[in-house]
């Protein structure tokens, strides 16, 4: 794979698909004089396209299996309608209140915080944070959300950054509430995007647009500065750049492996027994998903911080950001699959494609030449 | 695997494994096959071939497409194989592979990074060695003979989820 790790444009943060489909997919290079049969021999460009009709691994990461039906027999069903009044009636309006509660002592407390201690920023920003780890343990809560945490737990250190796989965006709230982090997220429309410029602002958020292209630089320059800041709050990626269904790891966009500091991953794993915490964006809005969430019976997954790692020497930012999947995936029993995950949202280009029409008619070409 | 093997019975599973001469055996890659075979984004193409190829399986049904991909499994033949590559060059289906034909591939293969002439030239040339001309109609004997004992490198490998 190093091998091709020269053929990277490494003037725009765009990563190099070929370097991830198989290997032995590439035309060989032929010797000698053409012959009929080197022209006719289409076996490689065929094979891969049979590969690709085959496997699109690609799609099996955005799909959630609907939930089997293990309630349609005599005694099983009343015992079921059951458990959904329980979980209707009961649990949902108590869950509610409690969430409501949360957010009555939060913003009674955050606001006049927030107003009145304007110029002690320290002091400010200590409960700033306590205040928002409060409102995401209420909000875990409300999902009764039982999460075990393994590893040592997030300190405040610069030049440090935190990258976990991502399957919905409660996966920012399970580990917010442990840790107050500083994170990079898409700006969403609506209640949601309310809270992110007001509350989220106080932790040190950092906004992008996916459909900007230039704004990946103006992004990169943000998080460079927000590493090199002392006193800023842990910075928290999500490589993926989406959420994936928890059964497998798509590509890491380099981004957080190359601003020179430590990286430590964190493996996020959720227990699909009591409910499939995979948010389809494209299926659900962030609040249908939520009520899903509150009408279940609980949330339970594992979180483990694992070791921070360092570039080694010699290694590019993509080989780094795969040795970090590796172990995130091979601690939370994730399958990796070799594609972007932003292919979820626009059709991949025929730059790939052009490349290989490109690459053979310069071996053809060069093969006449040769008398 | 719940929720597909519902669709598919165990006489069918059986009947699309002699259809396509035992060469994909294993129960499993069969589902998996018909998973895919249900969810084909015809509009993907990473690939030089990937449209025509795609062409060629669209309106098949699952049995046929079974025994279509059937050359690519390891166990098949070298004739298999090559009738397959023919298949792809002959889309008129007449059993006769023109000029038109192969210039028509290489079309597909080369991009805009080759003129047309020198498209035309290169085979012309090819073609006059190997002792046939530019009006030659290619069968897939004649195919067979080209190939001679090298079989081509057209091994596919089905994930089972």
């Amino acid at each position: 794979m190093s091998s091709t790790a020269g053929k990277l444009v490494t003037s725009r943060s765009e990563l190099n698909i070929e370097d991830y489909l198989p290997s032995g997919s590439s035309i060989q290079e032929p010797r000698g004089k053409l012959r009929l049969l080197d022209l006719i021999d289409i076996s490689p460009t065929l094979t891969e396209a049979a590969g690709a009709i085959i496997d699109d691994s690609f799609t099996r990461c955005f799909k959630s299996n609907p939930p089997e039906p293990w309630n349609w027999n005599i005694y099983l069903f009343p015992l079921w309608c059951f458990g959904v009044v329980v979980r209707y009636c009961i649990l949902f309006p108590l869950r509610c209140l409690t969430l409501a509660f949360g957010w009555f002592i939060f913003l009674s407390t955050f606001i006049p915080v927030h107003s009145l201690l304007k110029g002690q920023d320290k002091l400010r920003k200590n409960i700033e944070r306590v205040l928002v780890e409060m409102i995401c343990s209420f909000f875990v809560g409300s999902w009764t959300g039982v999460v075990k945490y393994h590893g040592p737990r997030p300190s405040i250190r610069p030049k440090q950054v935190y990258v976990a796989n991502h399957t919905s965006m409660i996966d920012f709230i399970v580990l917010e509430q442990m840790t107050a982090f500083a994170v990079i997220m898409q700006k969403h429309p609506g209640w949601v995007g309310l809270l992110q410029s007001t509350i989220l602002e106080s932790v040190g958020c950092i906004w992008f647009n996916r459909s900007e292209a230039k704004d990946r630089e103006i992004v990169a320059r943000k998080l460079r500065d927000h590493v090199q800041g002392a006193d800023n709050n842990p910075l928290l990626i999500f490589p993926e750049g989406t959420c994936v269904n928890n059964n497998y790891t798509v590509m890491f966009k380099k981004g957080a492996f190359e601003l020179g500091c430590t990286v430590c991953p964190i493996a996020i794993k959720y227990n699909k027994i009591f409910v499939d915490a995979f948010w389809n964006s494209r299926k659900q809005s962030f609040t249908m998903h939520l009520l899903q969430l509150m009408t279940s019976w609980a949330v339970v997954c594992e979180v483990w911080y694992l070791e921070p790692q360092t570039i080694r020497p010699g290694e590019t930012a993509i080989e780094f950001a795969e040795r970090v999947r590796d172990m995130i995936s091979l601690r939370a029993g994730l399958k990796k699959v070799p594609w972007d995950g932003y292919l979820k949202y626009s059709r991949p280009s025929s730059k790939h494609s052009e490349r290989k029409q490109e690459s053979f008619a310069e071996s053809l070409l060069a093969r006449l030449e040769e008398k | 695997m719940g929720n597909t093997s519902s669709m598919l019975t165990q006489y069918d599973i059986e009947e699309v494994q002699s259809h396509c001469q035992d060469l994909f055996e294993q129960q499993e890659i069969l589902l998996s096959l018909y998973q895919r075979f249900c969810q084909l984004d015809r509009n993907f193409a990473m690939n030089p071939l990937s449209l025509r190829l795609l062409k060629m399986v669209d309106g098949l049904n699952f049995k046929d497409f079974v025994a279509f991909l059937s050359a690519f499994s390891a166990k098949a033949s070298l004739k298999q194989k090559v009738k397959l590559i023919f298949q792809v060059y002959d889309s008129d289906c007449n059993g006769k592979v023109s000029f038109k034909d192969i210039i028509e591939v290489l079309r597909d293969l080369s991009g805009s990074f080759m003129s047309d002439e020198q498209r035309e030239q290169v085979l012309s040339q090819v073609l006059n060695e190997a002792g046939y001309t530019n009006d030659s109609f290619l069968t897939l004997e004649d195919f067979i003979k080209v190939f001679g004992s090298c079989k081509p490198e057209m091994d596919v490998e089905i994930p089972v989820d």
